[in-house]
């Protein structure tokens, strides 16, 4: 099976999916880039790249650069996505949510409830998240658990180039308005990836590694981490479940639950700030469903409760490294109840 | 003042009344902001700098011009291209090369960075990485101003695309409203990234939009120091007199890519060329006051010698300086007890 990286998976997808419905349309800033100048278009192909390649395929009627004008952006979508288009558009940096976030969770994540079911808002909003770029505070959160928590949106943030082509191919023909959750840190990482379109389904998570000693849930790039810790824990004869449940919303709690049921330990792994997070979200839903079942306290390994610094050495302390993980995983694995 | 677009590409004199003195002060801040910028892109290559770094090479001149006529408790605010804006309002260099190489000493103690860049005791509140982000904190910072009598303004900084974004013309319209000392300096370089102004600026110039929200509007060749002087007198003099906001569009070339390290292939062949040879601020500020006799060749050189000798000493200082301690990374979430 050929190899791809994350951004050419998510690439390969919107080509497919474009190829296959005229409905489909891609728009934001930069999406091809060089409207307007003398030299090349499609200059860039997204700020990140991943859209490279569509302009000159589907035109620009169908590939919309646009000013800078988020909640237009998003307003428009949420619009186009009301009357008969299927919009996927991008945000660039996932920090710049705040911008237009009245029309993703008033907007597009109400208009099917609000509306009695009479309306439907079938769009992808791409986004890029997370820290490690020294791009200070304003460029490198990952906000995932402000959109989770919206009746409505459904989540998505992929760990790997084949989940990342399949959930987009979900993402565009389910319609529902999806948040599509790129992290910076894997675009250039790779595997296996079938050239023939597929989807992978929301709300299944993915067993990453197979154990009976510990659990482990991890969101995003920490997953790659998470199981750095889990191989090397396999070295001493200690096993884990890595659950890695692709989307947060909906999210796949049996999964998770019947692992802890028999491993009766659980650290959770995201990096986001703590309070009201995706680790908070899932460790109570064990506490309420799996309380019996808890051998030892869940743990949780989050981003720090500040907003993420510019300097390196801060930065890497505001980031859950390789080593707060396997702490958090010595411990629990020590408790004894 | 009428509320048309005024056109002002030349100044009426050609170096507009400006002093000897306040030429050279302007030139001197247009070669810092030029050499600190080659310097860290330089440094950038080398690796010693973290993060983003987009350039406001080409642009000096309206930086320089306009802080002219501002004190150190006027305001500016900025955007993601903010080291010029942070130089020319008076900002300290040292802590701003600390602060680029996330270093202790810093001008935000590491946190911020290039585009974050700041100097509260100067009035420069600081790069914002949101576009659009500015214009609103200005209205508040002229709403201040208002409020509490004194006769301070604040300057929004913007680019082209900047002009584009809800949150600028929400504010444009507030400052009208609530007739308020602020100063919307649109710098049009041509690109918002890869896109350009033609393409993205629907009423392709963004002057006469300020006039729809009911205030004046210049245009101004941004190229030219005494004509971005010329207008910034007048427009500043209006908002000190209570008279309300007032929008400058600045057209100045973008010599450099959008950040460094961009490949910049929406760019015309020899597009960069042409503009640095042409529309350099600091060649035609230049030959202008040798040639109104406002400086010689020989003092304007020593300047430049003065001013690259500096640059190196605060780079070495930056690069010598310590790191943040890791204890910093909670410290200053909260200003008040937590
Ligand atoms: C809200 C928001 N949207 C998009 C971006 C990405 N971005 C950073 S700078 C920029 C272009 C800004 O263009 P302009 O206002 O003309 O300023 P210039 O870069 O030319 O100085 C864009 C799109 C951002 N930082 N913030
Ligand atoms: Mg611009």
């Amino acid at each position: 099976m050929p190899v791809k990286t994350y951004r050419e998976a998510i690439n390969e997808a919107l080509h497919q999916a474009m190829a296959e419905d005229s409905s489909v349309i891609v728009l934001g800033e930069e999406v091809s880039g060089g409207a307007g100048c003398d030299g090349s278009r499609d200059a860039y192909g997204g700020v990140m790249g991943v859209t490279k390649g569509l302009l000159p395929t589907y035109g620009d009627s169908r590939v919309i650069d646009t000013p800078i004008t988020e909640s237009a952006i998003i307003g428009a979508a949420a619009g186009a996505a009301q009357t008969g288009l299927r919009p996927v558009a991008e945000l660039m940096f996932m920090d710049f949510f705040g911008v237009c976030f009245d029309q993703i969770y008033n907007q597009a994540a109400k208009f099917h409830y609000m509306f009695g079911g009479k309306a439907k808002c079938p769009m992808v909003i791409r986004c890029t998240t997370g820290a490690g770029w020294r791009a200070g505070a304003q460029h490198s959160q990952n906000l995932t658990q402000m959109v989770t928590m919206v009746p409505g949106l459904k989540v998505v943030c992929p760990t790997n180039a084949y989940d990342a082509k399949g959930l987009m191919l979900q993402a565009i023909q389910d319609d529902d308005c999806v948040i599509f959750v790129e992290d910076k840190i894997l675009y250039d990482t790779s595997c296996e990836v079938p050239d023939e379109m597929y989807t992978v389904p929301f709300g299944e998570a993915k067993y990453y590694r197979e154990g009976k000693d510990l659990t482990i849930v991890a969101i995003s790039n920490p997953m790659h981490k998470v199981l750095a810790v889990a191989d090397r824990l396999e070295a001493e004869g200690i096993t884990c479940d890595v659950i890695d449940p692709r989307t947060t919303s909906p999210l796949d709690e049996e999964a998770i639950l019947e692992s802890v049921e028999m491993t009766g330990r659980l650290v959770v792994v995201d990096e986001m700030t703590p309070r009201c997070g995706i680790a908070s979200d899932i460790s109570s839903i064990v506490a309420e469903k799996a309380f019996g079942s808890l051998r030892a306290p869940i743990k949780k390994v989050t981003a720090a409760h500040s907003p993420v610094p510019f300097a390196p050495n801060l930065e890497d302390a505001w980031i859950p490294q390789e080593a707060d993980i396997e702490a958090a995983v010595r411990q629990v694995l020590e408790y004894a109840s | 003042m009428s509320l048309d677009t005024q056109e002002i590409t030349k100044p009426k004199a050609s170096t507009a009344g400006m002093s000897k003195q306040q030429f050279l002060k302007a030139y001197r801040t247009m070669r810092t902001i030029r050499d600190f910028e080659a310097k860290i892109s330089e440094q950038f290559m080398k690796g010693n700098i973290p993060g983003f770094l987009h350039l406001y090479s080409g642009q000096e001149a309206v930086a320089a011009g306009l802080c002219l006529l501002l004190e150190d408790d006027d305001y500016v605010i900025s955007t993601h291209r903010g080291h010029g804006h942070c130089i020319a309002k008076g900002g300290d260099v040292g802590g701003m090369m600390k602060e680029i190489m996330a270093k202790q000493g810093g001008l935000c103690d590491g946190k911020g960075g290039s585009m974050h860049i700041a100097d509260f005791d100067k009035g420069m509140l600081g790069a914002n990485a949101i576009v659009g982000g500015g214009p609103p904190i200005i209205v508040g910072a002229a709403l201040s101003a208002k409020t509490l009598g004194t006769d301070r303004v604040g300057v929004a900084f913007g680019g082209d695309g900047s002009s584009n974004q809800g949150t600028t013309f929400e504010a444009m319209n507030l400052a009208v409203v609530l007739k308020l000392p602020a100063i919307f300096l649109f710098e049009n370089n041509g690109y918002g990234e890869g896109t350009h102004a033609s393409y993205a600026v629907g009423s392709k110039d963004i002057a006469s939009r300020a006039q729809g929200f009911g205030m004046p509007a210049y245009k101004v060749d941004g190229t030219d120091l005494f004509a971005v002087y010329e207008v910034c007198k007048q427009v500043v003099e209006h908002c000190r007199q209570g008279k309300g906001p007032v929008t400058i569009e600045a057209n100045v070339p973008r010599f450099k890519g959008h950040f460094e390290g961009d490949p910049q292939a929406y760019r015309g062949d020899g597009e960069i060329e042409r503009l640095m040879k042409d529309e350099d601020c600091l060649v035609i500020a230049r030959k202008a006051a040798i040639k109104n006799k406002l400086a010689s060749a020989k003092e304007l050189d020593a300047i430049d010698e003065e001013i690259a000798s500096y640059i190196n000493e605060v780079t070495e200082a930056a690069l010598a300086a310590p790191a943040p301690g890791d204890e910093e990374l909670l410290t200053n979430v909260y200003s008040s007890a937590y």
